[in-house]
């Protein structure tokens, strides 16, 4: 049984993502499409928010996918740290502006629905305030990446800032919570619930999420991908130059 | 240990620049305060221990990079790390100079500005413990968002950047303390969390910025 350690060589990612990236994309691209075209055009207004309710399929996966984004920052800076493979390093820096984009589009959709619904854009809420300071831990970690030029340095600084930042975001959650009564509905989706949202609506929004999830795969590969090629150009213009 | 306290101290003290600038942009603030929201007594009154929470944690933001930043120029950073004291303590020593010169003069001379903002008399003492019990924690942490930055050449953005973020939980539980003493309402759980989180990262995070301090120095 090979071990998922092999992943670790770059050479060999590269082969293997090559090879899946494609089916990844594209399966991202029809369960977008498919879900998305079913969320909005085939499923009913819902009796009081009317067809505002429909953003649901792009707010629930992008919020979902940009607290995922930083769970898998934080694995593959564990794996940095622990066992030194770069693949992982570049794994972690490539998912950032992903995950922070995901957050960005989280906000973003939930200011245009609560804009009719709450009657505001923005509320001092708990959920809204915990993702407004993830997107800011998302900042931090981009910033220190881009500031440190020792590639090495970079890594094993970023991934302590990831593990460090992981527990004050979970800390601040918690804070955020006990400082603010919230305007957010409960979960949307839980494990533990015999009825998450009416049926008509759980489908198309099962088959988004699996799209953004696919999305976001696909991304991380491919920016990964193109972080090992940089970083090995850099390396053969370094040798030219001593050469 | 002692010897690298009473070093930092002194330098800080006799340097210039460290020691009384936090207290100067403290008191710049608190005083802008009131140019900005308008000099009514009842809003002020509102605000304050939140203000002046904020104020403590710029006063304290300010003075973090240079934490490091003037042993590192020198190159007594690299000393230290070689000596037989372990990275772990020099970090906790580090934190505990800066809060003694910036922790330390903010809270003794917070009275003097909440009276600057009329701040209810029962507010005193519930804002002065918080700010006791939540400094430390902002120097614990800042010094890891220094021990971070320590070897680029313009981090006094990004260590904002960085430290900002991290200083939510200690920000809120502190500010929501102050407010609550000030109001008369119960605050214990507030207190609590707030010293939760000090001593949490007194114990924790020195770990974390003697592991990055060490990669900077490599």
């Amino acid at each position: 049984m090979a071990s998922i350690w092999q992943y670790a060589n770059p050479r060999k990612f590269i082969e293997t993502t090559d090879r899946i990236l494609p089916w990844v994309a594209g399966s991202s691209l029809m369960a977008l499409v498919v879900g998305l075209v079913w969320g909005f055009f085939f499923t009913p207004d819902d009796y009081r928010q009317g067809s505002t309710v429909k953003i649901i399929y792009l707010h629930v996966p992008s919020a979902l996918m940009a607290i995922n984004g930083w769970i898998m920052m934080l694995v593959a800076s564990l794996i940095w740290i622990v066992r030194r493979h770069h693949v992982s390093a570049l794994a972690a820096r490539a998912a950032a502006p992903v995950g922070a984009t995901m957050t960005v589009i989280a906000l973003v959709t939930g200011a245009i629905w609560g804009q009719p619904m709450w009657g505001t854009w923005w509320a001092w809420d708990p959920r809204l305030t915990s993702f407004l300071i993830l997107f800011l831990f998302y900042l931090g970690y981009m910033a220190l990446w881009a500031a440190i030029e020792n590639d090495d340095t970079a890594a094993d600084l970023t991934s302590v800032l990831c593990l460090v930042g992981s527990v004050f975001a979970v800390l601040s959650r918690y804070a955020v919570n006990f400082w603010n009564q919230g305007l957010h509905q409960g979960a949307s989706l839980s494990l533990d619930k015999e009825e998450n949202v009416a049926d008509v609506f759980y489908h198309p929004l099962l088959l988004c999420i699996a799209g953004f999830v696919l999305l976001f795969v696909a991304l991380v590969f491919l920016r990964t991908q193109t972080e090992i090629r940089a970083r090995r150009m850099r390396a053969l213009l370094a040798r030219e130059r001593l050469g | 240990m002692i010897a690298l306290l009473t070093r930092d101290l002194r330098l800080a003290v006799r340097a210039g620049g460290g020691f009384g600038l936090g207290l100067a942009f403290f008191l710049i603030v608190v005083t802008l305060v009131p140019f900005s929201v308008g000099p009514e007594n009842m809003l002020l009154t509102k605000i304050a221990p939140g203000i002046l929470w904020l104020g403590a944690l710029l006063a304290c933001l300010l003075s973090l990079d240079r934490i490091f930043a003037l042993d590192w120029e020198d190159g007594s950073l690299d000393l230290l790390a070689t000596s037989p004291l372990p990275m772990e303590a020099l970090v906790s020593i580090k934190a505990l100079a800066h809060w003694l010169t910036t922790g330390l003069p903010l809270v003794v001379a917070t009275p003097v500005f909440a009276l600057l903002l009329s701040l209810p008399e029962a507010g005193y003492f519930p804002l002065v413990l918080s700010l006791l019990l939540g400094t430390p924690a902002l120097s614990v942490i800042g010094t890891f968002g220094a021990a971070l930055t320590v070897g680029l050449k313009r981090g006094g953005l990004l260590l904002s950047l960085l430290v900002l973020p991290l200083y939510v939980p200690t920000l809120i539980f502190g500010a929501e303390m102050a407010r609550r003493g000030a109001q008369g309402l119960d605050m214990t759980t507030a207190m609590m969390m707030l010293a939760g989180i000090s001593f949490g990262v007194i114990a924790l995070l020195p770990f974390a910025s003697a592991s990055v301090l060490r990669v900077n120095l490599r």
